[in-house]
């Protein structure tokens, strides 16, 4: 009974503590609504003060409802079902503004000579979309299922991983609005202005705080391998994130800030962050995903437990190191390029180590890729990944960056990554996860799992072999000689021999728009409650537990 | 190799934790730390100077409207690029630069030594409508650059932040900011040498064509013929005595 009582005091205080937080933050939110210098600053004081306005609110209800004992068993599934629903919403936000600039580099009448709708405001929107708010929210929403089952623990903190998931989205919603106002500091994949880094940052300690309290309170003796990539992301990401946008803002209350890094300096610490938000964000919290998601869909162990270990640490390890690949032949010495460029070729070793443990976890399950669509996206994200970290050390060769930089072959590369890797283990990971957190029998429609699996798999194909031919053609056109020594093209004559492969790559990018549409109408069909049109046909696997058939001894 | 020892950090989260810390610092500090004291990176070269009011506002305009995104700033040593833009970039070129602008993507071409390359009339129809004057351009058109009032309310506590930051801009030239901006675009103005001898090399003139008022145009124009004029390669040799 003690016991008890203490516990219902410590959720008295966390929720005064919610509370006053909540209050203050409305109340840094009214002065900048106030005082706000331009009016984008007042604009985003307004947001402020509205969401935490909202969560003070309804903390407060919370606190007078309190007299009613309340249970909390279990786990805390309520935020992640909230984390799947905005990483299908964001992703369908960004992979429709992605396929718009495609249409305008085609077509730049559809730039619309219109501040807010120019190509230079709306990619950095893209960019953050897809990585920062559909990737983001996948790992943040992953990583708390996943950390919850493997500990077998509920979640740390009672507020707090509210907080996360609601914080992160405003920081979307800040750093969104900000770009289409021409709010940014410029350096790419960062672009965000020093207010919203701040809060950024401060979103990002208490996700460390829940994730590193619920691998505490773990009932495991062992912490699972998925969640060593979940850590090392997190921590490593904090580390980037906080050092890379160390800037002096001009005023308080403006939005414009100086970076304190210049030239040669800033160059190198903007690709030592840029380089390992992919390494951290696209690669090490999508490998999380991987080491639990493809074991259990395919209801077979980890390949390897050592290549694991080998694999872990050497990825973290080499990552770090290739960030001078993207400034070869520039400024930056030569031995900090060479460094760059032997830790990349290095990396592909773990790379592929990583690719085939994830891959011979199929091992005795080979006949699942034809029977089950869910299982073939997770695998062929895998396939994806080996190949783009195969591309990704052969461009980190000088004389073949020499090259392929600054054309669209990096672009292909990286969509290579970012669609066929990162798109598509998130997207098995939905199909797996919204039938089991919303206690369904199966997916709505695995018909359409088929669909969207070859709809954007056709996507993917034409956007990167459109960017190859435009990529390779571009850099060789640039460095062309005639027979009297001169430069063979003028650089607008390059331009204009892109213009049918940026039509393709539109067209493709179209195709995978399409596909994630057909997995937003199947995942809301299965959280309505819809009866599956096709049960019989999905795996035991694809039903919440509760519902999964035991199998016959 | 005994692999049971792995779990030591499988079983505490702390010392995974501090595990993966070690491992993820070493290799930016290895590469990032050397580059704030080797000569190669921190030289200074003759001729470089901090941005003149102007020019600055027209680079914080290049950075709003995210012009990086397709150009960049950066040529390469090699034949091609030094051919089509001019001599290879020099890191003592970017040293003011708060953030870097040496972009990733080469939709349109490097600017890094655009200055001079084309008249003001020139940028200002390619600004208004890029395809009026380059047909085959998939550049976004900037109408509206022209038509704005440039915002320079805060121009000294510009000068003065990125002075905190290194750039050596004098107690003289914060103090005169606004005015300095307003020179610049004013080639009449009678204190017009003193601006020019606290920049060097500095164009002033209409750059827009509208005398009546500064325009966001005037700035972004400022700046684009001012890229890559500072170092003197007539005179600049990459293995003698550089420093000024």
């Amino acid at each position: 009974m003690a016991a008890l009582l203490e516990r219902e005091e410590w959720k008295a205080f966390s929720d005064f503590m919610a509370l006053v937080a909540s209050g203050l933050l409305a109340l840094v939110g009214l002065i900048l609504a106030l005082a706000g210098k331009e009016p984008v600053m007042k604009f985003h004081g307004c947001l402020l003060l509205g969401a935490a306005g909202l969560a003070f609110l309804y903390i407060l209800t919370q606190m007078i409802k309190w007299s009613e004992p309340r249970t909390e068993a279990g786990y805390a599934d309520g935020v992640i079902r909230a984390g799947v629903i905005a990483t299908v919403f964001w992703g369908l936000a960004g992979f429709l503004v992605g396929d718009i600039i495609a249409w305008q580099l085609a077509f730049p009448a559809l730039n619309l000579d219109l501040p807010w709708t120019s190509f230079g405001r709306l990619r950095p929107l893209h960019t953050s979309a897809v990585i920062f708010a559909f990737g983001g929210n996948a790992l943040i929403a992953t990583s708390l299922y996943v950390v919850q089952r493997t500990s077998r623990a509920r979640l740390a903190g009672r507020w707090s991983p509210w907080f996360v998931f609601w914080g992160y989205q405003l920081f979307i919603v800040l750093a969104a609005t900000g770009y289409l106002l021409g709010v940014t500091q410029s350096k790419e994949y960062a672009e965000p202005e020093w207010y919203v880094d701040l809060w950024l940052t401060a979103v990002w300690v208490v996700y460390f705080l829940v994730f590193i309290g619920t691998l505490a309170r773990r009932r495991e003796p062992h912490i699972y391998v998925a969640n060593w990539f979940y850590l090392a992301f997190i921590v490593t990401v904090a580390m980037l994130h906080i050092v890379n946008n160390l800037a002096v803002p001009i005023s308080l209350l403006g939005s414009k800030s100086y970076v304190i890094y210049s030239g040669v300096q800033d160059a190198m610490t903007q690709w030592w962050y840029g380089h390992n938000a992919v390494g951290f964000f696209l690669t090490a919290g999508f490998l999380g995903m991987m080491y639990y998601f493809v074991p259990k869909r395919a209801e077979r162990p980890i390949y390897s437990y050592r290549l694991s270990i080998v694999h872990f640490w050497s990825l973290i390890f080499l990552y770090i190191w290739a960030g001078p690949h993207h400034l070869h032949y520039t400024a930056l010495p030569d031995w900090a390029q060479t460094l760059g460029m032997t830790f990349s070729i290095m990396l592909w070793m773990p790379s592929w180590g990583g690719m085939i443990n994830g891959l011979m976890t199929l091992s005795g399950a080979w006949d699942k890729l034809r029977t089950d669509p869910v299982i073939r996206l997770l695998v062929v994200a895998v396939a994806f990944y080996g190949m783009s970290t195969f591309e990704g050390p052969l461009m980190s060769i000088k004389s073949v960056n020499a090259l392929s930089h600054y054309t669209d072959w990096t672009i292909g590369h990286v969509h290579s990554g970012a669609l066929g890797w990162v798109a598509f283990i998130t997207f098995g990971a939905v199909y797996c996860l919204v039938p089991w957190l919303w206690h369904r029998k199966a997916l709505y429609s695995q018909r359409l799992v088929e669909w969207h699996f070859w709809i954007s798999t056709l996507g993917i194909l034409l956007y990167i072999t459109a960017m190859w031919v435009s990529g390779i053609l571009q850099g060789l056109m640039w460095r062309a000689y005639d027979s009297l020594g001169f430069l063979e093209y003028s650089f607008v004559e390059t331009v204009e021999a892109m213009h049918p492969f940026y039509v393709i790559r539109a067209i493709g990018g179209l195709l995978f728009l399409i596909g994630a549409l057909l997995m937003a109408y199947n995942v809301w069909r299965t959280i309505r409650g819809d009866e599956p049109v096709d049960a019989a046909e999905q795996p035991r696997i694809a039903a919440a537990p509760e519902f999964r058939p035991v199998p016959a001894e | 190799m005994d692999w049971s020892k792995h779990k030591i950090l499988e079983k505490s989260s702390i010392l995974l934790l501090i595990g993966i810390l070690i491992t993820v610092a070493i290799g930016g500090l290895v590469e990032i730390a050397p580059l704030f004291w080797l000569s190669s990176t921190i030289e200074q070269v003759k001729g470089m100077r901090p941005y003149t009011p102007l020019e600055l506002a027209g680079r914080d305009i290049y950075v709003r409207e995210g012009c990086y995104l397709c150009h960049s700033q950066m040529v390469r040593s090699l034949r091609d690029e030094v051919e089509r833009y001019g001599h290879y970039s020099l890191a003592a070129e970017s040293m003011y630069d708060h953030p870097f602008q040496w972009g990733s993507k080469r939709t349109g071409p490097d600017l890094a030594r655009v200055g001079g390359k084309y008249s003001d009339e020139w940028h200002v129809a390619h600004m208004t409508d890029p395809r009026a004057v380059v047909p085959e351009s998939v550049m976004p058109g900037y109408p509206f650059l022209g038509k704005r009032a440039l915002d320079y309310s805060d121009i000294a506590e510009r000068l003065r932040v990125l002075r905190f930051e290194g750039v050596p801009y004098t107690d003289g030239m914060i103090a005169d900011a606004k005015a300095d901006l307003e020179r610049q675009v004013d080639p009449n103005a009678e204190a017009i040498k003193e601006f020019l001898a606290r920049y060097p090399k500095a164009q002033a003139r209409q750059f827009d064509g509208d005398p009546s008022f500064v325009s966001e145009l005037d700035a972004l124009v400022a700046y684009l013929q001012m890229l890559g004029t500072l170092v003197d390669f007539a005179t600049f040799d990459a293995a003698g005595p550089n420093l000024r």
